[in-house]
């Protein structure tokens, strides 16, 4: 494909931004819009459910870049604008308010959206976490609230049930697995992780998934487990995952199916490349359709989908990584922890809650976690996971 | 050029480390950045781009000065 004149970004979060700097930075010089759903300039999502739910950091905090900064990209935002259909013949975008942008290529970073609960959207009191907005409302309230009620037990529910600890809510944290992130993280961090919370005064309700929300009139009340049993709270937060973007792509003619499908260049079609959470492309060294939503990829994947904008023609094929805070835990996950794994201490002590965990799969390294321990993690993820590389 | 890192904003991957060893390190007790040269030289530059560029936190901002 020869140089596109124009690139039309769907998206103006960490992927999208990430990718338009890319293309400048390799030297592109033609037309570039970036079209975004939410009224902000480009803001950070990993600090909503930790700094800016605590008040440690104010909003603005989180944006990604500064003025002069996205002035200097000499770019075109559209922003407070959703992205409503795709005519992936004639590369078009038509917009919520109307408009029709046309490019020679474009970029697909619509993201995910939280999955909710029926009957959530007709009820005070229950919020998700996603946006921005999201973080500051859910703060509001939680000042005023005496007990929260999170629902879901991955990284975002126990992020918050931490942060909300920590402004001196009570908190209940429920969820089907038996303990947070054990599907993540496996039994020995995962176990390790409901200590750490129990022991901060998060009551774990584990085990049980949650049936439906309970409500006085429009208010609710909290919300009733598959086992009977009633949890009581003023506020409810519902963290049970989030689905891909790609409702408005219905009717594109691309491949749909937990994500945009791509190639393992990240294209969807022609000119079309998708990046970020709502990307699932092949990676060829795992062998497999991969999405995944973390921070870490929407930056990785951006810069591979600008140098293949660009003519590189390269496969994505990142090693994953992700972290979490929560309360004096900080968590640094790289590769993939694969359920089953056989975990070694290869560092430190669990015990002392400082340690490195290698995860090998037929005899094979597949991931390291560390906790407490950033650099040592980092150390043994250059000596154990060298099949990967992102460049 | 003149790096600066937020160090608040740190998350600990090392991808920094990683892109540009000779510019960047991790203090052992938490991973977050140390800044061994503030004013990289100019062949040390295109790996400080892409140290900054690469951090998962955007803890690193660069000023062309």
């Amino acid at each position: 494909m020869s140089t596109p004149s124009h690139v039309l970004v769907a998206g103006a979060s960490a992927a999208g931004l990430a990718t338009a700097e890319a293309l400048r930075r390799k030297g592109y010089t033609g037309e570039l819009t970036l079209l975004g759903d939410e009224p902000h300039v480009p803001y950070d999502r990993p600090p909503l459910s930790k700094q800016v739910l605590a008040g440690a950091w104010q909003p603005d905090r989180a944006h990604l870049r500064t003025r002069e900064v996205l002035d200097a990209l000499d770019a075109r935002f559209v922003l407070g604008d959703a992205a409503v259909s795709l005519d992936t013949a004639n590369r078009t975008i038509h917009t919520a308010s109307g408009r029709a942008l046309r490019a020679d290529a474009i970029v697909l970073a619509t993201g995910v959206r939280p999955r909710t609960l029926p009957g959530q959207e007709n009820l005070r009191g229950v919020h998700v976490l996603r946006s921005l907005d999201d973080a500051l409302a859910l703060r509001a309230d939680l000042l005023r609230a005496r007990r929260l009620l999170v629902v879901g037990d991955g990284v975002l529910g126990a992020e918050i049930a931490a942060t909300a600890r920590g402004l001196g809510v009570e908190v209940i944290l429920a969820g089907p697995q038996s303990a947070p992130l054990a599907t993540q993280l496996g039994p020995l961090a995962s176990g390790l992780l409901a200590e750490l919370h129990a022991e901060n005064g998060v009551k774990l309700r584990l085990g049980a998934g949650v049936e439906a929300l309970t409500a006085d009139g429009d208010r609710v009340t909290g919300a009733r487990l598959s086992t009977g049993e009633v949890l009581d709270a003023e506020l409810v937060v519902v963290a049970l995952g989030a689905v891909p973007r790609t409702d408005w792509l219905e009717d594109s003619g691309l491949v749909l199916g937990n994500g945009v499908v791509c190639d393992s260049r990240c294209r969807a079609a022609e000119g079309v490349y998708a990046a970020g959470d709502v990307a699932r492309w092949h990676h060829e060294r795992l062998g497999s359709l991969l999405r995944l939503e973390n921070r870490t990829n929407a930056t990785e994947q951006a810069l591979a989908v600008a140098a293949n904008l660009l003519g590189a023609d390269q496969p994505y094929t990142p090693i994953p990584y992700f972290w979490t805070d929560q309360f004096d835990a900080k968590l640094q996950i790289h590769g993939v922890l694969t359920p089953g794994a056989e975990v070694t201490v290869v560092e430190g002590d669990p015990a002392g809650r400082r340690f490195v965990a290698r995860y090998e799969r037929h005899g094979k390294a597949v991931g390291v976690l560390g906790w407490n321990m950033p650099k040592q993690a980092r150390l043994h993820r250059q000596q154990h996971l060298t099949t990967g590389g992102t460049r | 050029m003149k790096i600066t890192v937020d160090e608040d904003k740190c998350c600990g991957a090392g991808s920094c480390v990683l892109a540009a060893p000779e510019v960047f390190d991790q203090r052992d007790e938490d991973g977050v950045v140390l800044l061994l040269e503030a004013e990289p030289a100019e062949h040390l530059r295109p790996a400080v781009r892409e140290a900054a560029n690469v951090c998962p936190a955007a803890a690193i901002s660069l000023s062309e000065a």
